[in-house]
């Protein structure tokens, strides 16, 4: 697993129930909390270890949790960058859907050796799009979940998702787009880097 | 519709910033973008080398020099600010109808967007423009993780550094940072005094009170040495109970004298442990540097064991400076009698 993914999880643990918590939870789980660096390839045992850890440990579901995560992804001021990134997937919140099927490629592109697993757009018309997670990341389909929920806020969309559990891995996540301009949504200039 | 409209039907949607120009070099037509970066002024009918100094090639003058530029490869720079650099290629039109110029910004697209506010839709799909912008910003976050990261491992390795010239149960220096600091101080020629210190008594309070009692008296011992120096002196541990203390500029017999007799004094103060106390004293042997022979940094660690030596044998709880001749006086402790303890 890369670094970057467990580095993810630590920062959302970190910002969302703070820093004692997940040196707590890294305990628990037998974990080096200073050893979970981005950048670095990580024992995907690690994460799934942690993860797991802190769902017993706050008793929540793990589907929600990584729903959470999601959300931590684009809508937390320390993760800024990533909102960017993801904004340049299109003008509008149908463009940005569009732009998941590149997702994989646009992460390897900045990170060579980030391997995301593919996702598939499909339009079955009127505002109603299905987006097959394809295998290979425990777990994915519920971070795109919140993910696309927040980035629907992000596009002042508004939308309703449906995350259907996996039968043989394959996560399918229901889209309807119920309004596309429902809020004001977020500034994003292209020129605006760093801001 | 009429096949000119047609072209400029496809001319607008495919490239936005694209100029159409009539057999005089003036503007027909522009593209929406290209005129987003000119608000306020509208392109039409102005004369191209009006609006742009030619950057390449540089020796144009007229249409038809424009129109001569090898390979059709423009690169312009607007005469009004903002100043932006444009590069693109004119292809002319049959029979001396004029010419389109199709533009873009190159390697200044990052500033162009900044500068002029541009937006998605300022683009065609196929151009490329947006996926710089995201390798732009994408490698930028990218790097400033890698350099938090670098940031936090060098972090890591200054404190393991610290730890391996670190005694870790006095928090004095250890052998290896006193090797360091002695060929520094004998390569920077600075005078010197080095003193060799062996607790005395140390084995039977450990025998007999344990270890723990042990490790007290030893960060006690260190807690004395230390308040006994200066900052720019220093006092390491290099082995069980056995200490060197380098204190530089220091050359007076009389001053090392008094600092040795007061060390003496302090270790041989009864240390408190769990309702009994411990006896402990120290020996000292002292060696100067440079003395008149300047000796390398082995030389004058066994000049100052020369002494401690001298100092165990005449009693213990005692210092005594090095004297050239020691070498002869007797053999050092573990080649020969007596025992030092």
């Amino acid at each position: 697993m890369h670094g970057l993914i467990n580095s993810a999880i630590k920062s959302f643990i970190c910002a969302t129930y703070g820093r004692g918590r997940w040196r707590r939870v890294a305990e628990l789980a037998g974990i080096d909390p200073g050893n979970f660096e981005a950048m670095l390839h990580h024992d995907e045992e690690h994460g799934r270890r942690i993860l797991s850890v802190l769902c017993e440990d706050l008793g929540r579901g793990q589907a929600e949790l990584l729903e959470d995560l999601g959300t931590f992804l684009v809508s937390h001021p320390r993760m800024a960058a990533l909102r960017r990134l993801l904004r340049f997937g299109g003008e509008s919140y149908v463009d940005f859907l569009y732009s998941l099927d590149e997702l994989a490629g646009r992460a390897r592109l900045a990170v060579p050796d980030l391997r995301l697993p593919a996702l598939e757009l499909w339009d079955c018309g009127e505002g109603r799009y299905t987006l097959i997670c394809h295998p290979g990341l425990d777990g994915y389909g519920s971070v795109m979940t919140g993910l696309l929920r927040a980035m629907a806020d992000d596009y002042g969309a508004l939308v309703v998702l449906d995350h259907e559990m996996p039968d043989q891995g394959q996560e399918v996540i229901r889209i309807s787009l119920v309004e596309p301009a429902f809020a004001e949504g977020r500034d994003f200039a292209l020129g605006a880097r760093g801001a | 519709m009429t096949e000119s409209a047609v072209v400029d039907g496809l001319l607008a949607a495919l490239c936005p910033m694209h100029l159409l120009l009539d057999p005089t070099g003036h503007v027909r037509r522009a593209g929406a973008t290209l005129q987003k970066l000119r608000p306020g002024l509208a392109l039409e009918g102005l004369r191209f080398l009006d609006l742009f100094e030619p950057l390449r090639p540089r020796a144009v003058s007229s249409m038809a020099d424009l129109c001569a530029a090898p390979g059709g490869l423009l690169r312009v720079r607007f005469r009004a600010p903002p100043r932006t650099t444009l590069k693109g290629m004119i292809l002319p039109l049959p029979q001396g109808q004029g010419a389109v110029v199709n533009l873009s910004f190159g390697i200044s697209l990052v500033d162009a967007v900044r500068e002029h506010d541009l937006t998605g839709a300022d683009f065609a799909p196929t151009d490329l423009a947006i996926e710089l912008l995201y390798l732009v910003e994408a490698n930028a976050a990218v790097m400033d993780v890698s350099r938090r990261l670098n940031l936090r491992l060098q972090g890591a390795m200054v404190a393991a550094e610290r730890r391996a010239f670190t005694d870790t149960l006095t928090g004095l220096r250890n052998r290896r940072a006193m090797g360091h600091v002695l060929d520094r101080m004998v390569g920077a020629a600075v005078p010197f005094a080095l003193m060799h210190l062996d607790l005395d008594h140390f084995k039977t309070v450990n025998d007999t009170l344990g270890h723990a009692a042990g490790d007290h008296v030893l960060r006690r011992a260190a807690r004395e040495m230390v308040s006994e120096i200066r900052d720019r002196d220093m006092v390491a541990r290099i082995g069980g109970d056995e200490f060197v203390l380098i204190l530089d500029s220091v050359t007076d017999r009389d001053r090392l004298a008094a600092i040795a007799g007061r060390l003496i004094a302090k270790l041989e103060r009864p240390v408190p442990w769990r309702g009994t106390e411990c006896r402990i004293s120290a020996s000292i042997g002292i060696a100067f540097w440079p003395e008149d022979d300047a000796p390398d940094p082995a030389t004058l660690l066994h000049r100052a064991d020369l002494a401690l030596y001298a100092a165990k044998r005449a009693g213990r709880g005692r210092f005594r400076f090095y004297e050239p001749g020691m070498e002869q006086a007797g053999a050092l402790p573990g080649a020969g009698p007596p025992a030092a303890g």
